[in-house]
C-alpha cells in the first residue's frame, strides 16, 4: 500500500507543480485541470494502444494539456472573460473532446506495453521489478520539479512570478501580461496533462471520469506543502507542493483503509481540502492573537 | 515634444454617473523639460497621466510622441520609452521576489525575456554601488524579498526600477505622498539627480508645493480638467510657494467653498 500511495503521491506532485503555477504563482483559480488531467490521459491512452512509444505519449499529452491552456488563456485575456468562468468553460468543452479523442468513456491498456511494463521492466530482477514503477515516476516527477526550478529563475521566469506578483510592473516593463498569463496557464496545463498521462500509464486505462477532483487534489497538496514547510525557506515551493500531494494522498488511502469505500474517494478527497483550509485559517488566527 | 491634442474624457458615459472631466484638453511639453505639476484633488492630474499612458482610453482627441500619433497604442507598448512611478510605493515593485531579482528584470526591459539566466551575476556590484549612496541600507539586502521593505525604501527601488534602462519619459504620480518627511527628501533628490543626468522629459505630479517650485522648469496647476496656470523659465524661479498658494486660495473661492 505504502508503494501504491507514493507512486499515486507522486504522480500527482507533478499536477501540485502545475497548480502552484496557477494559483501559487499566477493567483489564478484554473479549472481547466479538471478536463487537462483526462485529456493527457486520453491522449496517452490512444497513441499508445496505436503503437506509439509510451514515453512519447506522455510528450503529446502535455501538448495538449498546453493547448487546453492556450484555450483557457485565450478566453480569460482576449475575450476578457472572468479568470473563474474561463477555466469552467474550456473545462466543460474539454469533457467532450477528451470522449471523442478516446472514443469511448473507459479505455484499458492492459493489452499492450506501457511505460511502465514492457520487455525492459519484465527483465529486471524480482527484488526490483516490484520498485521499478515508482522508481521510473520519482524520476519524472524529479525532472519536471529541476525543469520548472530552472525556468522560474530564467527571465521568462521572473516575469511569470511578476505577472502574479504585481502585473502593473509587467506593463511598466513593456511586456504584455496578458501574454504572460497565457504562457503561465499553458506550462501549468502541460504538467497538469503529464500527470494524467503518467496515471495513464500507471493504472493502464483512461476513464473519463478521472479528472473530476483534480483541482481540489493539487491545491490541497499546494496548501499542505506550503503551509507545512512555511518556516523551511531553503525549501523550494516545488519540493513543498511534491511532499504535501504524498502526504495528501497518504491522508486518503488512510481514511480507506480505516473502513471507508474505495467510492468514497472524492468524497473523503473534498473533506480532507475543507478540513485543510479550515485548519490553516485556524492556525493564522492563533498567530494573529500572539502577534 | 509630447502633445496631447484636444483631449475630451468621459467617465461612465451612458450612466447617471457620467463626468465630463477634460474637454478639448490641449498641452505639449518640450522634450527634456521637466514639468511639476499641482492641483485639487480630483483636478485630474491622474487621469492625465493615465490617459498619457494608455492606462484609460479617451472619447476624442490625439495623444503625439516626437508627432508619431499613440493614441491607439496598447499601454504596455508605450512604456517602452516611458518609466513611471506610481503614488502607492507597492505598485512599482513585486513583493515576493528579492531586490536583485525586481532589479535583474527591470535592468533587462527593452530586451527579450528569454529562457537565459534571470539574474546576470556580473551586475550585481553595480546594483549595490546604485543602491549604496542611498544611505538606505539596501545594499546588504539584495537577497530579501521586497515585499519585507519600508515604503520609502520599495519607492525608491521603484525609482530606480523606472529609470535603469534608456527611456526619454518620466512619469511620477505623487511619488513622494507616502513617505515621511526625511525620505521624502531623499527621493525627491534621487528623482531629480536621474532626470537631469538622462535628460528624461518629466512629468511629476505632486501636492508638495515646495517641492513643485524648487523642481523642474516648468509649472502647471490643474483645475477641474483644465490648466489653470502655467509657468516656465524665470517666471517659474520667481515663483513662491507663498504665490501658489494664494492661488489655491483663490480659485476655491470662485467656487463657492
Ligand atoms: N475610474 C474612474 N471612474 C469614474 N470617475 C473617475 C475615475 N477616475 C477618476 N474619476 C474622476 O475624475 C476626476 C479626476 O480624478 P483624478 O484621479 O484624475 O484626480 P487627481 O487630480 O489625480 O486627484 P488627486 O489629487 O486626489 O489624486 C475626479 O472627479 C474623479 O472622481
Ligand atoms: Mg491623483
Amino acid at each position: 500500500m505504502i508503494l501504491g500511495i507514493l507512486e499515486q503521491g507522486l504522480i500527482y506532485g507533478i499536477l501540485a507543480l502545475g497548480l502552484l503555477i496557477t494559483y501559487r504563482i499566477l493567483d489564478f483559480p484554473d479549472l481547466t485541470v479538471d478536463s487537462s488531467f483526462p485529456l493527457g490521459a486520453a491522449v496517452s491512452a490512444v497513441l499508445t494502444l496505436n503503437g506509439m512509444h509510451p514515453a512519447l505519449t506522455l510528450l503529446c499529452g502535455m501538448l495538449a494539456g498546453a493547448l487546453a491552456g492556450l484555450i483557457t488563456g485565450f478566453i480569460h485575456v482576449k475575450c476578457k472573460v472572468r479568470d473563474l468562468l474561463s477555466g469552467i468553460i474550456t473545462m466543460t468543452a474539454l469533457y467532450s473532446i477528451n470522449l471523442r479523442i478516446a472514443g469511448k468513456a473507459n479505455v484499458p491498456i492492459f493489452g499492450t506495453d506501457t511505460l511502465f511494463r514492457n520487455e525492459f521492466t519484465r527483465a529486471l530482477p524480482a527484488w526490483i521489478s516490484d520498485y521499478s514503477t515508482v522508481l521510473l515516476i520519482l524520476l519524472i516527477t524529479l525532472a519536471a520539479k529541476l525543469l520548472l526550478d530552472l525556468f522560474l529563475k530564467t527571465k521568462a521566469g521572473y516575469l511569470l512570478r511578476a505577472a502574479g506578483d504585481n502585473a502593473s510592473v509587467v506593463t511598466t516593463l513593456a511586456k504584455d501580461q496578458g501574454s504572460v498569463k497565457i504562457v503561465g496557464l499553458m506550462i501549468a496545463n502541460a504538467l497538469v496533462a503529464l500527470a494524467g498521462a503518467v496515471m495513464c500509464q500507471q493504472q493502464r486505462f483512461f476513464d473519463i471520469s478521472m479528472g473530476t477532483g483534480t483541482m481540489v487534489i493539487g491545491l490541497a497538496s499546494v496548501i499542505i506543502g506550503t503551509n507545512l514547510f512555511k518556516t523551511f525557506s531553503f525549501m523550494k515551493s516545488t519540493t513543498m507542493a511534491i511532499i504535501g500531494s504524498i502526504l495528501y494522498k497518504g491522508c486518503v488511502s488512510l481514511a480507506i483503509s480505516l473502513g471507508l469505500e474505495a467510492t468514497d474517494m472524492k468524497l473523503i478527497t473534498a473533506v480532507l481540502f475543507l478540513l485543510i483550509l479550515v485548519a490553516g485559517q485556524a492556525k493564522r488566527k492563533k498567530v494573529r492573537i500572539h502577534a | 515634444m509630447l502633445e496631447f491634442q484636444s483631449i475630451s474624457k468621459v467617465y461612465n458615459p451612458g450612466t447617471v454617473h457620467e463626468t465630463l472631466l477634460f474637454q478639448d484638453f490641449s498641452l505639449s511639453i518640450e522634450d527634456h523639460s521637466f514639468v511639476t505639476v499641482v492641483g485639487s484633488n480630483g483636478s485630474g492630474k491622474t487621469s492625465m497621466l493615465n490617459i498619457l499612458c494608455g492606462t484609460i482610453p479617451v472619447e476624442s482627441g490625439h495623444i503625439l510622441i516626437g508627432g508619431q500619433d499613440i493614441t491607439k497604442m496598447k499601454e504596455f507598448k508605450r512604456y517602452r520609452r516611458m518609466g513611471r512611478v506610481y503614488q502607492d510605493p507597492a505598485k512599482g515593485t513585486c513583493p515576493t521576489m528579492t531586490i536583485l531579482e525586481n532589479l535583474s528584470m527591470a535592468d533587462n526591459k527593452g530586451k527579450p525575456y528569454g529562457l537565459t539566466r534571470g539574474t546576470n551575476k556580473a551586475r550585481i556590484q553595480e546594483y549595490k554601488d546604485m543602491l549604496a549612496p542611498l544611505g538606505l541600507g539596501l545594499e546588504d539586502k539584495l537577497g530579501i524579498p521586497v515585499g519585507n521593505l519600508s515604503g520609502g525604501q520599495r519607492q525608491t527601488l521603484a525609482l530606480l526600477m523606472a529609470t535603469m534602462t534608456p527611456i526619454d519619459f518620466l512619469i511620477l504620480d505623487e511619488h513622494t505622498a507616502a513617505l515621511d518627511p526625511k525620505t521624502a527628501e531623499i527621493v525627491m533628490e534621487l528623482t531629480n539627480k536621474i532626470v537631469q543626468e538622462k535628460k528624461l522629459t518629466t512629468l511629476m505630479v505632486t501636492h508638495n508645493l515646495r517641492h513643485a517650485v524648487e523642481y523642474g522648469d516648468r509649472l502647471l496647476m490643474m483645475h477641474q480638467g483644465q490648466i489653470v496656470l502655467d509657468k516656465d523659465g524665470e517666471e517659474k524661479k520667481n515663483t513662491k510657494v507663498d504665490d501658489l498658494l494664494s492661488i489655491f486660495n483663490s480659485i476655491s473661492i470662485e467656487c463657492g467653498n
